[in-house]
């Protein structure tokens, strides 16, 4: 789901983020798409073989799937700082997961009993997520791999705890089909999803490296967003499709789309909103109270430090309207601060420009952290929260090392920064900066 | 607070006579109440009322008055239960679905009683219309092998629901909030009724699975993620008002530097909307016209602040400085996609029709439309009201003004068409804080905050001219208590 790195706010300005792209494909990735590639295969020539069991079923399902996939998020034009912008939207084709979920789980159609597998699920699941494909490769946006392969290893998961036992007829047996059979199929999805998020983030981190535990607990909380929508439409489509025919189907989507309509809404005026604070943030460039691209690479610079310190997408985000906005306390000085590094300035004026950047963020609508961070980042580092540190020790470094300043200038500021760890900067921020820095890459 | 009118509350006494009447007959013996499944809708109902301030929507209402009903969103999102309710219970019985809810629903608007009052009499007589047109269809169960034939008797009903809350919406308005009645209708039907019809299919798709083997425990999932999507509604909401606050931000960054622009900028964005809704422009158009008003000085936080306070004369080689100021302004939003034409109005709007302005001395129609509304707007604006170097002007003279440089400085067309718009709905100067359209924003800066080094002088206009139009560099509240 959450293929590509997130877009960050200070990217959408210039040049996309310095991500690391190891050359080749990662092992865990390679494995991961092995797995779900064996598995396709195996079902698909199973299903050949043995040919479709109540094809008609097979084929709404299938063709849910695929109008799902074609209605794909990104399907618009790939808007600048897009939908993937959002934690919580890491699902790009709602319907068609709700439609294979509930493929998996279906037991019966208008009261009669389905016999399809655990193989023809997963078949049916390949081959309409494929064919919705055609259209968006045919116009030249690659297929996500990785959401294919674990769309494919969680249904294969889903219908592999339920069709078994309710085809050779136990499940009826042990739970009978009511309120129990309800909360079964609950807990196989919340199960299904949790072994997805577990999945995603692995596989996120070995495109990235980033460290795993901030990745699950952002796949985990974005479980609780569209996440809990899908599986639950999912669920729902199954047991109406059961009650009431596949005439449940089209009807019984609409809800899915409202929802997918209001996250793509959201997702659309978070960009925009996104935009507008760099476009603030470039403010005092422009004025010349501090060198071109200066809050650009300092918020860049937070979000990799941050990552490195291990803080969530939502903490993260904050960090980076902080370190984008830090400097606009400037922007009420008579006067520009020679070169706009405050880095030089007696502490008390620098806490005082502080403070006046926090006024100015507190009307801007971004959350109160954010003004918080940035009233803080002149404060001995004792004093202030962690993102406080992140910026000030960032800020620092970034008016020292001039700029790129080249492999010179950085062992330079960053000696320069160690020296001031007993009030100035933390130890442990200042050496996950080195740390980042290092990465042959440049910063993640 | 004001009180209530008296009609209002004739009104609402109405309301609830009838929806008594409506739902007594559920106590009658003879009625077969089927209570448990009432008890148990009722009890969904009021959580999902509940539910609006748990910890997962953010604790928060969604920012502004009431966006929930501009946007084609029913605010209760609580409505599939309702209509479930509609299709499962004989209409005396689903009249009372909604009143413990509506009773105890938390509202933090003036007059909570009489309100929770009436929503519950409200709710009770739509249920109790929606599901007589229900029963009419037809048979009352919504069982498996009817399931196609039971969506047309589900939209109808849900129509009627709609439809009976609209009007009697409508009403309350006249009586209460004292809308004039030709206008408190309108619309209300239309932008409800889609809303309505998704969350009729929700309650129909509750029904078929609370009828079910699978039992109420499965019609409760229906409603996750129509409780996720109005979440993330509110969510929107929220991140919207941000968004324009963070564009007032960028606004009154320049305010800082240009004390006497104070204002400038929402009334220009004003005044370029009158003109191009005389013009008959799109409204998305206007929205981002108004956008580019608003932020067309917005280049000025790249001239030094020294430069902008200046009192007296500018040197030739300071006014080419301060003639920068459209560059900036266009660098500056450079990034911000869906400003579209309004970056080329922030980058063009101090060129001249004959070609002797800047930055490009583009003439005639090479300027872009909305540039040549914003310099109207902007002259206009800069005429009437008053600057360092002289009073304001009334409005007639800045009109004659306008209209002798139609032509050579200005398009005719957008100073004929401001014209025609000050003829029909005049000019408030004052400054108008929160905007007129989307959510209220936060309260203005805290005044506490210095945010000024220098300590202002007097921001307060020369004394005679507040009588004049157009004085509407009112003193800010912070200015004063700003200072040291």
């Amino acid at each position: 789901m959450s293929g590509a790195a997130p877009r960050t706010a200070a990217a959408d300005h210039a040049d996309p983020p310095p991500v690391p792209h190891r050359t080749g494909t990662p092992r865990a990735v390679a494995l991961v798409h092995a797995a779900a590639g064996a598995l396709a295969c195996l079902a698909l020539g199973h299903t050949l073989w043995h040919g479709l069991t109540d094809p008609g079923i097979a084929l709404a399902f299938g063709a849910l799937i695929a109008v799902g996939e074609l209605a794909r998020w990104g399907a618009g034009p790939p808007a600048r700082g897009g939908a993937g912008a959002l934690p919580g939207d890491r699902e790009s084709a709602p319907l068609g997961v709700a439609g294979a979920l509930a493929y998996a789980l279906l037991g019966e159609v208008a009261g009669r009993p389905t016999s399809h597998g655990v193989l023809q699920t997963v078949a049916v699941v390949v081959a309409a997520g494929l064919i919705g494909l055609v259209p968006h490769v045919a116009l030249g946006r690659g297929p996500a791999l990785d959401h294919i392969a674990r769309r494919v290893l969680t249904v294969g998961f889903a219908a592999t705890c339920f069709q078994p036992l309710y085809n050779t007829g136990r499940l009826a047996a042990w739970i009978g089909d009511g309120t129990y059979y309800t909360c079964y199929l609950l807990g196989i999805l919340v199960l299904t999803a949790l072994c997805d998020a577990v999945l995603a983030a692995a596989l996120a981190r070995a495109r990235t490296g980033w460290p795993y535990g901030p990745l699950l607990r952002d796949e985990l909380r974005s479980l609780l967003g569209i996440g809990s929508a899908i599986c639950a439409s999912g669920l729902v489509i199954a047991l109406a499709t059961a009650v009431a025919g596949l005439w449940a189907l089209p009807v019984f989507c609409l809800p899915l789309l409202l929802t997918q309509f209001s996250f793509r809404r959201y997702a659309a005026v978070r960009a925009t909103y996104r935009q507008t604070i760099a476009s603030l943030a470039r403010a005092t460039e422009i004025a010349g109270y501090t060198p071109p691209g200066h809050a650009r690479r300092v918020a860049v610079l937070s979000r990799a430090v941050g990552r490195e310190l291990g803080l969530g997408e939502a903490d993260l985000n904050v960090l980076e309207y902080a370190a984008l906005m830090h400097d606009i306390g400037q922007l009420s000085l008579v006067d520009p601060v020679t070169g706009g590094a405050t880095a030089g300035l007696p502490s008390a004026e620098q806490r005082r420009i502080a403070l006046l950047g926090g006024a100015v963020v507190r009307q801007t609508g971004v959350p109160a952290e954010v003004a918080v961070i940035v009233e803080r980042q002149a404060d001995p580092f004792r004093e202030q929260p962690l993102p406080a540190r992140i910026v000030r020790t960032v800020n620092a470094y970034d008016d020292l090392a001039g700029g790129d300043g080249g492999p010179g200038g950085t062992l330079r500021a960053l000696e320069r920064l160690r020296l001031s760890t007993a009030q100035d900067f933390e130890p442990r921020v200042v050496e996950a900066l080195a740390r980042v820095l290092s990465r042959p890459l440049g910063p993640a | 607070m004001r009180q209530l009118p008296m009609g209002a509350y004739a009104y609402i006494g109405c309301a609830v006579l009838a929806a008594v009447g409506c739902a007594a007959p559920a106590a009658l013996p003879a009625a077969g109440t089927p209570w448990p499944t009432v008890a148990l809708l009722a009890v969904l109902y009021a959580a999902c009322e509940r539910m609006r301030n748990c910890p997962l929507t953010g604790g928060r209402a969604p920012a502004g008055g009431a966006p929930a009903h501009g946007d084609g969103m029913p605010p209760r999102w609580g409505c599939p239960v309702l209509l479930a309710g509609v299709f499962l219970l004989p209409p005396a019985a689903a009249a009372l679905v909604a009143l413990p809810g509506a009773l105890l629903s938390g509202t933090a608007e003036r007059s909570p009683a009489a309100r929770r009052v009436w929503h519950a009499a409200e709710l009770a007589l739509a249920a109790w219309a929606a599901a007589q047109v229900f029963g009419a269809g037809g048979s009352r169960a919504v069982l498996a092998p009817e399931f196609p034939y039971a969506l047309l008797p589900a939209a109808a009903a849900t129509t009627a629901f709609c439809a009976v809350l609209a009007v009697l919406d409508g009403g309350v308005l006249v009586a209460a909030e004292r809308h004039a009645p030709r206008t408190a209708w309108r619309g209300l039907l239309l932008r409800s009724l889609a809303p309505h019809l998704v969350h009729g299919l929700a309650g129909l798709m509750m029904a078929v699975l609370w009828r079910s083997s699978y039992g109420p425990a499965a019609a409760l999932l229906v409603l996750l993620p129509m409780y996720i999507s109005c979440w993330v509604f509110a969510q929107y909401h929220r991140e919207r008002a941000a968004h324009q606050a963070t564009i007032r931000a960028l606004v009154q960054a320049v305010d800082l530097k240009d004390r006497y622009t104070r204002g400038h900028s929402e009334r220009v964005g004003r005044a370029s909307v009158m003109i191009a809704r005389e013009l008959g422009m799109a409204e998305d158009r206007l929205e981002v016209l108004r956008f580019a008003g608003i932020l067309h000085d917005v280049g000025k936080l790249g001239v030094p602040t020294r430069l902008l306070r200046k009192d007296g004369p500018l040197t030739s080689e300071e006014r080419r400085v301060i003639e920068l100021h459209p560059e900036y302004g266009h660098e500056i939003v450079r990034g911000i996609g869906f400003l579209g034409e309004a970056r080329a109005a922030i980058l063009h709007h101090h060129e001249r029709m004959d070609g002797k302005g800047y930055p490009y001395g583009l003439r005639g129609r090479e300027i872009p439309e909305f540039a040549r509304v914003v310099a109207v707007a902007d002259a206009f604006d800069a005429m009437t009201s008053t600057r360092s170097y002289r009073r304001a002007r009334p409005v007639a003279a800045a009109v004659a003004e306008l209209r002798r440089s139609a032509g050579a400085q200005l398009d005719p067309r957008m100073v004929r068409a401001l014209v025609a718009a000050l003829a029909r709905h005049g000019w408030q100067p004052e400054v108008v804080t929160a905007g007129a359209d989307g959510p209220a924003l936060p309260p203005p800066r805290r005044a506490g905050v210095p945010l000024r080094r220098r300590p202002a002088p007097a921001a307060v206009p020369p004394p005679g001219t507040t009588a004049l139009p157009g004085t509407a560099v009112t003193p800010h509240p912070g200015a004063a208590k700003g200072e040291r």
